[in-house]
């Protein structure tokens, strides 16, 4: 940066005078956030792969069933949880496009899960899960006399309870930035249809889905690495149990941390890659447009 | 469609209103319910908390003062834990807001020479997942030597809040006219007067909504803080909560209340910030 700097004021000489300082400032006052990407960014994550770099660590991984487990349910996680995620959200974008007062207080409610911290209030979604003191086993057996199931001791209800507390936790941010979207698109539009006598579903097919194609794919590719590191949602209901069944990556890979196996941490985080990088790669080709 | 003016009852509107409901009372409940549940048990004795019961036969507040008095094991350090919280959510939110802007400015009005890449540099933060960044980090503060030291919080939470900070405020700088700049220039301004005098004070609405942003995402940090600190008067309240479950007789009305107390203040602070938070958050969001 420094040559570009001495290269202006050869090129340009009376310019230099007033431009270079300028320069200066913006390389002095860059450096701060250059320097902490760099400490927290860059080097973790060289350090990291260098850390997990010997193969007996994969054959490790491969020989340990939980990983294997993790593996799937991380897919579950990504493909169902995050298709149904954004579906409600889209559908709710449009909902909370409406024009009334109740909806906007409503939307104001909404965004609660998103302000207010995971820890509290997935406990809270524990508790009320919980076999014989839970609320929900409680109206269950108030209403049919059954003894409700065991919901977190079922590896495939507990991961789908999961799912279900990250969707909570996370569909109002995704909800807001589409209704952003949709809020975008000419309204004229919507007006030329209408007297076209066009259907609920015409104006959806024709008008809203093109417009919005673009940002709810963005978003979902977003949501999927992000969904990716959502440790909360299935440490704070599960723990990853029953029997470590219902880890994913995420929460393997900080349990793997916690046994002090930190090249098997780094490890099962590097098994993700495949699913990452093309991700990646396709946020950053949106990015660069 | 109703043609203006009139305002006849019509079947058809109170068709609509009531769709509208039908999904507007799922989504409210879906909304409230655990953070209503949390409530419940804040304000019920613990006889009542286990019964079932949508509104206790004798609200409380005894939880609450267990809670501020410190009078369970659990509780011993309470106020150095919201203390702990409220620290380092400030720390974060000041340093973020320092670091973005300084590097907003420069990419944004400076043109610094790499600044854009450096930006796309930074958004690359994100697309490594924050439990799988945590690992490596977690190894990293350790050889830092700032294991079990706030500053590791801190500084982990500025990396993770400063590359959004810093795209939403290069969004706001572009639309600033440059011609403000050059006036200053021309009046005989330098840079950090420009800095100071013209660009700070028009930035001041998305100031406030990147350092509450900032704020937030400090203040609700579970798994950075759980990683990176363990003495129980090193921790931030999330980390103390988590520490409840490690118990087999957790008490869960003083958990919950805890919970409750510690959820207040970002909700507070959302709604007092909200009509800058949804605009300025949102904005660079829908730029394609």
């Amino acid at each position: 940066m420094a040559i570009t700097l001495s290269g202006d004021q050869a090129i340009a000489p009376p310019l230099s005078s007033r431009l270079s300082p300028a320069q200066v400032w913006g390389i002095v006052l860059l450096t701060p956030y250059f320097l902490v990407f760099l400490a927290f960014v860059v080097y973790p994550v060289c350090y990291g792969l260098w850390l997990a770099r010997a193969p007996s660590n994969y054959v490790a991984l491969y020989n340990d069933p939980i990983f294997a487990r993790a593996a799937v349910n991380t897919l579950i996680f990504l493909v169902i949880g995050i298709n149904i995620k954004m579906l409600i959200a889209l559908f709710l974008s449009g909902f909370f496009a409406q024009q009334r007062t109740w909806i906007k207080w409503l939307s104001v409610i909404f965004i609660l899960p998103w302000a207010v911290p995971s820890i509290p209030t997935i406990l809270s979604v524990r508790f009320m899960l919980n076999p014989e003191w839970g609320i929900i086993n409680h109206y269950i057996f108030a209403f049919t006399g059954d003894d409700g199931p065991n919901w977190l001791n079922d590896p495939t209800v507990a991961l789908t309870m999961a799912i279900a507390v990250h969707i909570w936790k996370s569909l109002p941010f995704w909800t807001l930035i589409l209704i952003t979207g949709r809020l975008a698109i000419s309204h004229d539009l919507f007006e030329a249809a209408e007297v076209d006598g066009a259907s609920w579903w015409q104006k959806f097919r024709f008008i809203t889905w093109p417009s919005m194609q673009t940002l709810y794919v963005t978003c979902t590719l977003l949501s999927m690495i992000w969904t990716l590191g959502d440790f909360n949602s299935v440490y704070l209901l599960t723990g990853g149990g029953p029997a470590d069944l219902t880890h994913v990556l995420s929460t393997l890979g900080i349990r793997y941390l916690r046994l002090d196996q930190l090249s098997l941490a780094m490890a099962s985080i590097v098994c993700a890659m495949p699913f990452v990088l093309p991700l990646v790669y396709f946020m950053m080709k949106r990015l660069s447009r | 469609m109703k043609l203006p003016g009139v305002s006849e009852f019509s079947w058809r509107d109170v068709a609509t209103e009531a769709r509208l409901l039908l999904i507007g009372i799922p989504v409210f409940l879906w909304t409230m319910i655990p953070i209503y549940h949390m409530f419940l048990f804040a304000i019920s004795p613990k006889e009542d908390a286990f019964s079932g019961k949508l509104w206790p036969d004798h609200p409380t507040l005894h939880n609450f003062e267990i809670v501020f008095k410190q009078q369970h094991y659990f509780l011993r350090d309470f106020y150095v834990q919201f203390w702990n919280s409220v620290v380092i959510a400030a720390a974060v939110g000041a340093l973020t807001l320092v670091v973005a802007t300084a590097a907003a400015f420069s990419i944004s009005r400076l043109k610094v020479p790499g600044g854009r890449m450096v930006l796309n540099l930074a958004l690359f933060t994100y697309f490594i997942p924050a439990a799988f960044l945590a690992v490596p980090m977690y190894r990293t503060m350790g050889n830092y030597g700032l294991l079990n030291n706030r500053w590791s919080l801190i500084l982990a939470m500025v990396t993770i809040a400063s590359p959004y900070a810093i795209w939403v405020l290069k969004q706001a700088s572009d639309k600033l006219p440059v011609e403000l700049d050059e006036a200053a220039v021309m009046d005989g301004a330098t840079t950090l007067q420009i800095f100071r005098l013209v660009y700070l004070p028009l930035m001041m609405p998305s100031l406030v909504a990147i350092g509450t942003y900032a704020v937030l995402l400090a203040w609700n940090e579970y798994l950075y803080a759980f990683l990176l600190l363990s003495n129980d008067q090193d921790i931030t309240l999330p980390v103390a909560l988590g520490n409840f479950l490690a118990a087999d007789d957790s008490p869960w009305e003083l958990l919950m209340t805890t919970g409750f107390i510690y959820a207040l203040p970002p909700a507070a602070v959302y709604y007092a910030f909200r009509r800058y938070m949804v605009g300025g958050l949102t904005a660079g969001a829908v730029k394609s």
